[in-house]
C-alpha cells in the first residue's frame, strides 16, 4: 500500500507442494499402521512405509528450502511477499499456541476439576466412597485412583538448569539478530553458535532427566494423569525446540555463507520467533508443570 | 459503506490486456494441477472435491436412511451403521462443507479486494493436495479388519478411546492431517486479506463475504489445534496407556468432551460464517438495494465468532456439569441469538421495499434465511438446559443442525457457485435444471428433515439403528425425503458438468443486473491471472 503502483509478485509453479502431500500421506498412513503394529506386536509394513514418507518429506523441505532461498537470493522477492511471509509466521506461532492450550487445559482440567472430584469434593462424595475408596485427592498425583503410584518430579536440579539455559539462550539469540540489523557479522554468528548450543545442552538435559523420571522416580507415560501431562507438555515441548535448534543450524550454515541483510533477513528473523515461542512455553511448563 | 468499489482507475481494471512481457501461458495438462500455484485453479480443486465427497457422504447418508427406513434390523449391520453415521459426518464437515468453502475463498478473496492470487500460493496448493489423501486413508479404513471409525464423528471418550479398533490410528492421522490442511488454508486467507487488498480497498470497505472469511480464518487457526491436540490424546489413551479421559489415572471422559466442543463449537461457526458472507453478497444483487446495516453486518459476525469460544458446554448439559455452569453456558448462548438476529433482520430489511426478481442464486439465498432461521429458533431451544435434558441425543437435535448445515451452509454454497459460476466460466448455466435442482431440493429436504422434529421430541434417540414401532410412519417418509434429496444433487451434477464444458449463453461482465464489486468489472470468464498491478478503490 505504500508503492501503490508496485507489479504483484505471483510465484511460479512449484512441484515441492505435491511432494509435501505425497510425504504427508505416507506418514499419515504409515503412522497409522505402525501405532498399532508397535503396540499389538503385529506384523506388518507401517513402520517402513512411515519412514519412506519421512524421507520424503525430508526431501521436500530441502528441495522446496533451496528453491525458495535460491529465489530469495536473486531478488526476486518483493516486500510485500516479505510481509506475507511474516504474518504467516505469526499465526503459524499462534497455531502452535494454541495446539500448547489443548495441554495445558488438560493439566488445568486435571488439576482443578477431575482429580478433586475423584476425591469427593463439591457433590461427588459417593464417587469417591463408592467407585474409589480410600482415593485421595492430591496434585501431583502420585497415587492413581486405581492405585498405580509414581514419584513427582520437582523443579530443583535439572529443571531448573534448564529454565536458565533456554532463558539465556533467548537472549544470546536476540543479540544475535541485533547484530544481524546492525551489519555486526561477528556478534551474528557467534551468538548463534552459542544460541544452538545452548539449545543442544538443553536437550540432552532433558534426555537425561527423562532417564531420571523412569529409572528412579518410576514416572512414567502410563503413570496416571500427572505423568500423562507431564510426559505429553515436556515431550511436545522438546520436540519444538529440536525443531527450533535444526531452524537455527540451517540459519548458521546460512550466515556463514554470508545469507541475510540487515534489513532484509525473514527466515533469520522467522526462526527466532519460533525460538522465543518455544522459551515463553518453556517458562509455562516450567511454572505449571514443575513449580505449582 | 458497502459497496463503494463501483469506481476504479480505468487503466488498472484489466492491466494485463495491455502487458505483453508478462508470460501469459497457461499451464496444461496433469502438471497444470498438480503444480498449480493459481487461486483459480486451487479453488476448482477444492470445489469439485467437496463435491465429490458431498455425493460419497451423501451416499452414506443413503444406507443410514435405507436402514431407518422400516423398523427393525434389516439392510446393514449395526456396526456397518455406526460407522455409516461416523463417516457421514467426518466426510460431510471435513471434507465437503468446510473444503467447499476454502475452494469460494480461493475463487473470490483475491478478485473481490483487488489481489493477483492468494498470498502464499505454493502453501496453497500444499494445503488443498494434503486432502485427499487424508480422505483416502478414512476412507479405506472402512474396508479393514474390524471396520472403520464406529463412535460418530463427535469420537467421544471411552467410546474410540475403550471400545473402538485398530482403524482408530489411521482415523486420528487423517484428522492431523484434515487440520493442517485447514490451519494452512486460513493463514493464507487471512494473509491475502491482511496484506494483498488493493489501495483504495480500507476494512469497511471490504465486501462482506470477505470479513466473515476473516473471521471464519481466525477461528479455524485458534481451534483446529485444539483438535489436533484431542485426537492427540485419543491416540495416547488408547495405544501408550495415557489416561486423560480414564477416571481410573485421574483423567474424566467428561474432559473429553470439554476439549472437543472448545474446538466443536466454534467449528459450528467456522461453517455458518462464510455462508453469512454470501447471502450477504447475494440478496443486495437481487434486491437492487444496498445491504442494510453494513457495520452491523460486521460487528455482529465478529460478535458471534468471540462468543462461540464461550458456549461449548451447551453441548453437555446432560454430563453432570455444576448448575452454576450450565445456567452460564445456558445465557452465553442464548446471547448468540442477538448477532444472529441482526443478520436475519438485515436481510430481511435489505429485501424490504427492493426491487427484487428471483434468480437462482436468489432462491436458494430466501430459501437459506427462512429455513436457517428456524434451525437457529431449534438451536435456541436446545439451549435452554432444562429443555435440553429431553432433547439431548435425540432425533431433534440431528433436525436443528441439518438445518443449519444442510439448508443452511449447503444451501449457501449452491447459492454461492450459481451466483459465481457464470463468472468463472464465462458462460451462463442450465437455468431450467437449476430450477429443477431448487425446487427438487427445498420439497424433499423439508420432507427429509422436517419431521425429524417430530420423532425427536416423541423421544427416538439418534445413532441407534433400530427403533420404535411408533415411529415407523414418520421415520418411511423422512427416507422418501432423504432418497429425493440425493437424487435431486445428480441434476446438480449435470449441471455442474455442462457448465465446465462450457455450454451455455455468454455472459457480460456484470452477469447480474444490480451485481457490484470487484468481481463483477473484470470479465467473464474471469482471466487466468486477474490483477497484475492494483487496482485503485475510490
Amino acid at each position: 500500500m505504500q508503492q501503490p503502483y508496485e507489479k504483484y509478485y505471483v510465484p511460479a509453479q512449484s512441484p515441492w507442494p505435491i511432494v509435501g502431500a505425497v510425504a504427508l500421506f505416507l506418514i499419515a498412513l504409515g503412522a497409522g499402521n505402525f501405532v498399532v503394529e508397535a503396540t499389538q506386536g503385529k506384523e506388518g509394513y507401517g513402520g517402513y512405509v512411515l519412514l519412506a514418507g519421512i524421507v520424503t518429506l525430508l526431501v521436500m523441505l530441502f528441495g522446496w528450502f533451496k528453491n525458495q532461498i535460491d529465489e530469495s537470493m536473486s531478488g526476486l522477492y518483493s516486500a510485500q511477499l516479505g510481509r506475507s511471509y511474516r504474518q504467516g509466521m505469526s499465526w503459524f506461532i499462534f497455531s502452535e499456541v494454541m495446539f500448547f492450550f489443548a495441554f495445558f487445559g488438560a493439566l488445568f482440567y486435571a488439576r482443578m476439576i477431575s482429580v478433586p472430584w475423584l476425591g469427593g469434593s463439591m457433590n461427588n462424595e459417593m464417587t469417591n466412597v463408592v467407585l474409589w475408596p480410600g482415593f485421595e485427592a492430591i496434585w501431583p498425583l502420585v497415587k492413581t485412583p486405581d492405585g498405580t503410584t509414581t514419584q513427582q518430579m520437582g523443579p530443583a536440579g535439572l529443571p531448573t538448569i534448564n529454565t536458565i539455559i533456554l532463558l539465556v539462550s533467548s537472549v544470546t539469540l536476540h543479540y544475535a539478530h541485533v547484530g544481524l540489523e546492525k551489519g555486526k557479522r561477528k556478534q551474528l554468528t557467534w551468538l548463534l553458535g552459542v544460541t544452538i548450543l545452548l539449545g543442544c545442552a538443553f536437550l540432552v538435559l532433558q534426555v537425561e532427566e527423562y532417564i531420571h523420571a523412569y529409572k528412579e522416580l518410576d514416572l512414567t507415560l502410563q503413570s496416571g494423569i500427572y505423568g500423562n501431562t507431564f510426559f505429553m507438555l515436556t515431550g511436545f515441548h522438546g520436540m519444538h525446540v529440536t525443531l527450533g535448534t535444526i531452524i537455527l543450524m540451517v540459519m548458521f550454515l546460512r550466515v556463514l555463507k554470508g545469507h541475510f541483510t540487515p534489513d532484509d533477513h525473514f527466515a533469520f528473523q522467522a526462526g527466532s520467533w519460533y525460538w522465543h515461542f518455544v522459551d515463553v512455553v518453556w517458562v509455562m511448563l516450567f511454572i505449571f508443570v514443575y513449580v505449582l | 459503506m458497502a459497496h463503494s468499489t463501483d469506481t476504479i482507475a480505468p487503466e488498472h481494471t484489466t492491466a494485463h490486456e495491455h502487458d505483453d512481457h508478462h508470460d501469459h501461458h497457461i499451464p496444461s495438462g496433469i502438471k497444470r494441477w498438480l503444480y498449480t500455484t493459481n487461486h483459480k485453479d486451487i479453488g476448482t480443486l477444492y470445489l469439485w472435491f467437496a463435491f465429490i465427497m458431498f455425493l460419497i457422504g451423501g451416499a452414506m447418508a443413503m444406507v443410514i436412511r435405507l436402514e431407518l427406513f422400516q423398523p427393525g434390523l434389516q439392510i446393514v449391520d449395526p456396526n456397518f451403521f455406526n460407522q455409516m453415521t461416523t463417516v457421514h459426518g467426518l466426510i460431510m464437515v471435513f471434507g465437503a462443507v468446510m473444503p467447499a468453502f476454502t475452494g469460494l475463498a480461493n475463487w473470490l478473496v483475491p478478485m473481490m479486494i483487488g489481489a493477483p492470487d492468494m498470498a502464499l500460493p505454493r502453501m496453497n496448493n500444499w494445503s488443498f493436495w494434503i486432502l485427499p489423501g487424508a480422505f483416502l486413508i478414512l476412507l479405506s479404513s472402512l474396508f479393514m479388519e474390524g471396520g472403520g471409525p464406529s463412535f460418530g464423528w463427535t469420537f467421544y471418550a471411552p467410546l474410540s478411546t475403550t471400545y473402538s479398533g485398530d482403524s482408530t490410528a489411521l482415523f486420528v492421522f487423517s484428522v492431523h492431517i484434515m487440520g493442517a490442511s485447514s490451519i494452512m488454508g486460513a493463514i493464507n486467507v487471512i494473509v491475502t486479506i491482511f496484506n494483498m487488498r488493493a489501495p483504495g480497498m480500507t476494512w469497511m470497505k471490504m465486501p462482506l463475504f470477505v470479513w466473515t472469511w476473516l473471521i471464519t480464518a481466525f477461528l479455524l487457526i485458534a481451534v483446529m489445534p485444539v483438535l489436533a491436540g484431542a485426537v492427540t490424546m485419543v491416540l495416547t489413551d488408547k495405544f501408550f496407556g495415557t489416561s486423560f479421559f480414564n477416571a481410573a489415572g485421574g483423567g474424566d471422559p467428561v474432559m473429553f468432551q470439554h476439549i472437543f466442543w472448545f474446538f466443536g463449537h466454534p467449528e459450528v461457526y467456522i461453517m455458518i460464517l462464510p455462508a453469512f458472507g454470501i447471502i450477504s453478497q447475494i440478496v443486495p444483487t437481487f434486491a437492487r438495494k444496498k445491504l442494510f446495516g453494513y457495520a452491523s453486518m460486521v460487528y455482529a459476525t465478529a460478535s458471534i465468532a468471540l462468543l462461540s469460544f464461550v458456549v461449548w458446554a451447551h453441548h453437555m448439559f446432560t454430563t453432570g456439569m455444576p448448575v452454576a455452569a450450565e445456567m452460564f453456558f445456558m445465557f452465553a448462548t442464548m446471547l448468540i441469538s442477538v448477532p444472529t438476529g441482526v443478520k436475519v433482520f438485515n436481510w430481511v430489511a435489505t429485501m424490504w421495499r427492493g426491487s427484487m426478481t428471483f434468480e437462482v442464486p436468489m432462491l436458494f439465498a430466501v430459501a437459506f434465511i427462512v429455513l436457517f432461521t428456524i434451525g437457529g429458533l431449534s438451536g435456541l431451544m436446545l439451549a435452554i438446559t432444562p429443555v435440553d435434558f429431553q432433547y439431548h441425543d435425540t432425533y431433534f437435535v440431528v433436525a436443528h443442525f441439518h438445518y443449519v448445515l444442510v439448508t443452511g451452509a449447503i444451501f449457501s454454497i449452491m447459492a454461492a457457485v450459481y451466483y459465481w459460476l457464470p463468472k468463472w466460466t464465462g458462460k451462463m448455466f442450465d437455468v431450467t435444471l437449476a430450477k429443477w435442482h431448487f425446487w427438487c431440493s427445498l420439497i424433499s429436504v423439508n420432507v427429509l428433515f422436517f419431521p425429524m422434529h417430530f420423532v425427536g421430541l416423541a423421544g427416538m434417540p439418534r445413532r441407534i439403528p433400530d427403533y420404535a414401532l411408533q415411529f415407523a410412519d414418520f421415520n418411511k417418509w423422512i427416507s422418501l425425503g432423504g432418497f429425493a434429496f440425493g437424487l435431486s444433487q445428480l441434476i446438480f451434477l449435470a449441471l455442474l458438468i455442462k457448465a465446465c464444458r462450457k455450454q451455455g449463453e455468454p455472459v457480460s461482465s456484470q452477469v447480474w443486473e444490480g451485481a457490484e464489486g470487484l468481481e463483477w468489472e473484470i470479465p467473464s470468464p474471469a482471466p487466468y491471472h486477474t490483477f497484475e498491478t492494483p487496482p485503485v478503490v475510490k
